[in-house]
């Protein structure tokens, strides 16, 4: 597929220069350059294709080899904006061609009405800066059928009496259910609950040139071999190619948008492989580098012009950080399950989604999903029950006794906005290339964790109607760890209170662009990539009809 | 012999298998037969690269008492040995020192604990549980603590670390010889699986919306 792509000059003028090359890039590297532009997609991340994508848990857990490395990109934390921040991983996120959707889940929500419109129905909560979207989901409903048909969902129309309205139903069918997805809805039914088979961007049938799932089993943390997962990879990253004017440039890591003396964005300066720098020209910029290295970039933009960093006029890029809420049960039973085998999650519920604040005591509501999202390494690290003794004889047996025989049920939840909660740039720790690292401050709103301990107990009660055998508990507890990242570089109308307005400019650069996880508003409850995608389709429209009108270069 | 897996996964596939599952799926195929190549640069090497054959013996002890041979197969007949020292030229340099500093430590812990015994291999099972439980003040497990928290930090637990890894690892890749960490925890050789996939899913009849309670939204 590379070959096919145009080569274009640093030099040369492109019409839009594409920072990221993941849920968001990659599809507005398709739609852009399907609507007649020339577009440069520069990745940080290497350009590795399915022969690239083994079993080898060694290299996905210990080597990150899909992702952020903490070696060369390390960063730092602290709970609140009075302290010093120590070194600490503090995020995840996908470092290659594809971004983190080649290594996701795949689970693939559509966000409810409530998501956008929660501030006003709620009212204010104290301690947030919780808002509306200054879009409905009436409005980004189509492009959320759109996402669903060109990159492949698998899924059920109707089958969660929970579920938005939706103009289509999804292409295909629901991937073949699990034992983890059986025990969940015979005992969610009998709760009174209305679990339903989960939306995955991944195929249940083949589509050209790819194949549909063959539940292999290393699939969250893994490049799926045979293209089943809707990966931007596999999906538009590849049409983009074909379009002949879209070049993706990998090994590509952009550390500064230049301006010019009118405050218009110029380009983007990045290290190639060589650590060499290069500036891409483009006539306008568009940034979908997620929800950390998006804020991180216009911070490092900071010029005379623009002090406090690129587009941050309202002082909140970086803020308003949102990494979704929830625990984590695990429940063993009686014969063995296997779920290993196939993907993570074949069921969900929603009863939960809009929860009454006066009722409940807090502000929030979420879904579980009943999954099995381990490999043989990291269950053995990770998925035993916290008593197993670290080695030696009961270690091996817990371990034998339970690899096949246990399932989870992942409780997801909103978290809300608060403003200290922040990616920004570290004072002293440098990465590899010697930029300021990310430091993330941040702290749950204490609704946060209530709501996760909320949805926990339904969790619990799920397992205890399932006749678990045994269950061992991950509570919601303060996160200091996040991968969805979200709510850094928010949309709205104020240019106060927001970055970007709703056609995804900022408010202070007329030809730069955002979009990715740092757009939203609020944060869904526990599964953003569909919005994310849905966004950067409707985005790529906007954009697409303001260039047409020459209100991006004129 | 570790390759066969997939090589066996091959065949099933054109024959167990319909022929129109398997064109529906074919770059699976593909796929494979490229981890099938990879596969045979994966096989232990016949001798050591890190290690001494003293050390070999003295990491292999250690290895068997973190995952012993019971009546299901251990470390040793996982070859965790030869992994851990394959891994130490090669994806994990960064632990040489570990291992270098770690080796003479145990020695000494040895002495001092069993004046009377030379070396670690040559104590009694008991015996060398105590020497070991002396090295590990490591925290409770945690969920992806692994992956949070990567490259351990003390000699004991980067072994232990290393151990667990090699023996529950893709066969394809240098640990877990002949399969055997998978057949203890139940996994099959595989790579590509078809539902039913267990015990309750064998007789699920297909997803029926609930009683038109349904619409209490």
């Amino acid at each position: 597929m590379m070959v096919d792509q145009p080569r274009y000059k640093t030099s040369d003028e492109v019409d839009f220069v594409i920072i990221g090359s993941g849920a968001a890039g990659g599809i507005l590297a398709k739609e852009l350059s399907t609507n007649g532009f020339r577009v440069v997609v520069l990745e940080q991340g290497p350009y590795l294709t399915e022969a690239d994508f083994t079993h080898n848990e060694i290299e996905i857990l210990a080597l990150d080899k899909l992702t952020n490395h903490p070696k060369l990109q390390p960063n730092t934390f602290r709970k609140t904006p009075d302290e010093k921040a120590k070194p600490q991983r503090a995020l995840v996120y996908g470092r290659c061609v594809g971004g983190t959707s080649v290594h996701f889940t795949a689970n693939f929500w559509r966000f409810h009405e409530i998501d956008f419109i929660e501030r006003s129905k709620t009212g204010l909560i104290p301690g947030t800066t919780f808002a509306d979207w200054p879009i409905t989901y009436a409005e980004l409903e189509p492009y959320y059928t759109k996402v669903e048909w060109e990159i492949g969902v698998s899924g059920l129309a109707d089958a969660s009496p929970f579920d938005p309205p939706r103009s289509k139903p999804y292409p295909m069918p629901p991937l073949p259910v699990k034992s983890s997805g059986v025990i969940f809805e015979r005992a969610a039914r009998k709760l009174g609950w209305h679990p339903f088979p989960a939306p995955m961007a991944i195929l249940s049938q083949p589509r050209p040139g790819r194949s549909a799932c063959i539940n292999c089993g290393f699939c969250l943390g893994f490049g799926c071999e045979v293209g089943a997962k809707s990966s931007s990879l596999a999906t538009a990253i590849r049409m983009a190619e074909k379009t002949g004017r879209c070049e993706i440039r990998p090994n590509s890591y952009v550390h500064r948008i230049e301006t010019d003396a009118n405050g218009r964005a110029v380009g983007a300066a990045y290290f190639d492989a060589k650590r060499s720098t290069h500036l891409q020209k483009a006539k306008a910029v568009v940034v979908c580098a997620n929800g950390a290295e998006t804020p991180r970039l216009l911070l490092l933009s900071a010029n005379k012009q623009f002090p406090n960093g690129l587009a941050n006029s309202s002082g909140i890029v970086g803020k308003n950080l949102m990494f979704n809420s929830g625990g984590v049960v695990t429940g063993q039973f009686e014969h063995p399950l296997n779920d290993y085998k196939g993907y993570a999650v074949s069921r969900v519920l929603h009863d939960f989604y809009e929860l009454d604040p006066q009722k409940v005591g807090f502000c929030g509501g979420g879904g579980l999903d009943a999954r099995f999202d381990f490999t043989p390494i990291s269950f053995a690290f990770g998925g035993l029950p916290p008593d197993t003794p670290r080695w030696g004889k009961d270690f091996k047996t817990t371990l034998a006794q339970n690899f096949n025989r246990t399932m989870e049920i992942f409780c997801h939840g909103t978290s809300l906005p608060v403003e200290n909660n922040s990616f920004s740039l570290d004072p002293d720790l440098k990465d590899a290339w010697g930029l300021p690292a990310l430091r993330l401050t941040y702290k749950d709103h204490p609704d946060d964790l209530k709501l996760g301990n909320w949805l926990f107990a339904r969790a619990n009660e799920l397992f205890d109607a399932a006749g678990a055998t045994k269950k061992w508990n991950f509570p919601a507890g303060e996160q200091q760890f996040g991968v969805h990242l979200l709510g850094t570089c928010r949309m709205g109308n104020d240019p106060k209170t927001s970055v970007i307005n709703s056609d995804h400019r900022t408010h202070d650069v007329k030809n730069l662009f955002l979009c990715d996880g740092s757009s939203l508003v609020t944060s869904g409850r526990g599964q953003p990539t569909m919005t994310i995608e849905a966004l950067a389709f409707r985005a790529a429209d906007r954009i697409t009809a303001l260039a047409k009108r020459g209100e991006i270069s004129g | 012999m570790n390759q066969l897996n997939r090589r066996n996964f091959l065949l099933r596939a054109g024959t167990g298998l319909s022929a129109a599952w398997v064109s529906a799926n074919w770059p699976a195929l593909l796929s494979a037969a490229t981890h099938a190549h990879q596969a045979a640069k994966a096989v232990p090497p016949a001798k050591f690269e890190f290690f001494t054959s003293e050390e070999a013996v003295e990491i292999e002890a250690i290895t068997a008492r973190i995952i012993p041979t019971d009546e299901t197969p251990g470390a040793r007949e996982a070859g965790i040995v030869y992994f851990i020292d394959r891994g130490l030229v090669t994806f994990g340099t960064e632990d040489q020192k570990t291992y270098r500093e770690g080796l003479p430590e145990l020695h000494a812990r040895v002495s001092e604990m069993f004046p009377s015994v030379a070396k670690f291999s040559g104590l009694e099972a008991e015996q060398q549980d105590e020497v070991l439980r002396s090295f590990d003040g490591g925290a409770p497990a945690r969920r992806r603590a692994f992956r949070a928290r990567p490259g351990a930090q003390n000699f004991f637990g980067t072994v232990r670390q290393h151990t667990i890894a090699g023996f529950l690892i893709d066969p394809d890749f240098g640990g877990n010889h002949d399969g055997v960490g998978w057949k203890v925890i139940g996994r099959e050789r595989e790579h590509m699986f078809q539902a039913p996939f267990g015990y309750y899913d064998k007789d699920y009849a297909g997803w029926q919306p609930t009683e038109k309670e349904a619409d209490k939204k």
